[in-house]
């Protein structure tokens, strides 16, 4: 089964947290204001908002990938 | 320093041209015979049946990356880019150097092939030093495919797949986010082949010999033989052929010794009486770097040496590692230093796991890796260093360290 998984760009993140406000159960910021993603896939009603996280992330740093894609 | 070769020691040379002279292309004609291409699927087949994995320090299978730059290309229409990687980054490596110059022609050989396995329609060859060298080598051969020798910067991660195939891009050499990886999108777009040098010469000789010829060395789950670099103290640095399965005690004088760095400054710390009982291991390798610890030195102060200078070597692009690697550095120049603690350790521990997986490229993974071996080898020494004693003798820095502030 397709699932979707969090994924973020390290280069272009910059630490705003805002992803961590619009996804709280699935991400917390560490010590430094980077998040820290738990490796659980994103259940079916959550994607919705994890796409709207992605697209509100101001560096566009937050990705949703398909797990099971090809690496 | 100079690097003295020893070609065979441990085995017959396979790659290294002996008594440690260049091979020009008529020598090295003559020792390999002349190189014929084939049908590029009965290559594939041929490198599947070696088992030959990268020499780079990753030891992916080299078949299986041949076939997803070859598939990338068919998906795509766009035809791929192979890129050489001498880069050799790592200050206490220099086999890479070292093939390069002693057997230039076998590395050229390996590129043209890979080339033609993956219908490559561009071909690259990145190194740091010996450009021109390199240049009048290929001058001498008539190759279906043009190589475009590629000046690097000397950093740690110039050599990193990505940031090498952003290099050659004509962008600054820094890792990128690996999905899509390189092999998929890689230089200007194209599926691209990183491959090590060392496995390139090994490639043009599985190519020349066979399958069956490769697997007579090393040992059925690890074929084949593999360039090592060697330190100990009071002698020349030694670059090596061995199989894999080699006690490392053959490569390594044990005896005096506490520890054993297996794998570079990605790798491990090893007890001395541990590394009596290993052989050589692609899974722990890396690019092939072992050095040996004297019990007269402090493992501590040597690790925190390199960990300074591996967070200096921080691309500096993701923040975990832009901030954990200095203050991981940091706490161990507390640490090397005799005197009270505080929760120094635990903070290691910590930003550890912090750094661990969360970067663009294995930088921070790979320092961690040497981080927590420290931690767990030099356990002993860091309980006298908190009571205020080390027991070394001798604080002469031992490890390579480039244009280190002293």
């Amino acid at each position: 089964m397709e699932q979707q998984q969090i994924d973020i760009d390290w280069t272009a993140c910059q630490g705003h947290g805002l992803c961590a406000e619009l996804l709280p159960d699935h991400i917390t910021l560490d010590e430094w204001g980077y998040p820290l993603v738990a490796g659980t896939a994103i259940p079916a009603r959550t994607v919705k908002r994890a796409r709207q996280a992605a697209s509100d992330c101001p560096v566009l740093a937050l990705k949703l990938r398909t797990t099971g894609a090809p690496l | 320093m100079t690097t003295t070769t020893f070609t065979d020691v441990y085995m017959s040379p396979r790659l290294l041209a002996p008594g440690g002279t260049a091979a020009d292309l008529a020598t090295h004609e003559q020792r390999y015979g002349p190189l014929s291409y084939g049908d590029p699927d009965a290559l594939l087949r041929t490198v599947a049946e070696s088992g030959l994995t990268g020499r780079g320090g990753a030891a992916f299978p080299t078949y299986r990356k041949l076939v997803a730059v070859a598939d990338a290309s068919r998906r795509t229409g766009r035809t791929p880019v192979v890129v050489a990687n001498g880069a050799e980054g790592e200050p206490a490596s220099r086999k890479d150097k070292t093939l390069l110059r002693l057997s230039p022609h076998l590395v050229l050989d390996g590129l043209q092939l890979a080339a033609r396995a993956v219908g490559a329609g561009e071909a690259h060859l990145a190194v740091e030093d010996g450009a021109s060298y390199l240049e009048s080598a290929l001058a001498q051969r008539n190759d279906p495919l043009n190589v475009k020798v590629i000046r690097l910067p000397k950093r740690f991660l110039s050599g990193q797949a990505s940031a090498l195939a952003q290099y050659v891009s004509g962008n600054a050499p820094l890792p990128r986010h690996q999905h899509p990886p390189v092999r998929e999108r890689g230089v200007r777009k194209a599926p691209t082949l990183v491959q090590n040098v060392e496995t390139l010469a090994h490639l043009a000789l599985v190519a020349r010999y066979g399958a069956d010829w490769f697997r007579s060395a090393g040992t059925p789950t690890q074929p084949g033989s593999t360039l090592c670099t060697l330190h100990v103290p009071g002698r020349e640095v030694r670059v090596v052929e061995a199989p894999f399965g080699l006690p490392l005690d053959r490569l390594l004088p044990l005896q005096g010794m506490s520890a054993v760095l297996v794998g570079g400054y990605h790798g491990t710390w090893i007890p001395s009486a541990g590394a009596a009982q290993r052989t050589l291991d692609s899974g722990d390798l890396g690019a092939g770097v072992l050095a040996a610890l004297p019990t007269t030195r402090c493992g501590v102060a040597e690790t925190a040496r390199v960990l300074r200078y591996l967070a200096l070597q921080s691309a500096g692009q993701c923040g975990p590692c832009l901030n954990g690697l200095p203050r991981i550095a940091s706490a161990f120049q507390t640490l090397a230093a005799p005197g009270p603690q505080g929760n120094t350790r635990q903070d290691v521990a910590r930003w550890s796991g912090l750094v661990e997986g969360r970067g663009a490229c294995h930088h921070p993974d790979g320092t961690v890796r040497l981080v927590r071996s420290a931690l767990t080898t030099f356990a002993a020494e860091l309980d006298a260093h908190a009571r205020g004693l080390c027991t070394a003798t001798d604080p002469t820095p031992l490890l390579p360290i480039p244009n280190e502030a002293r």
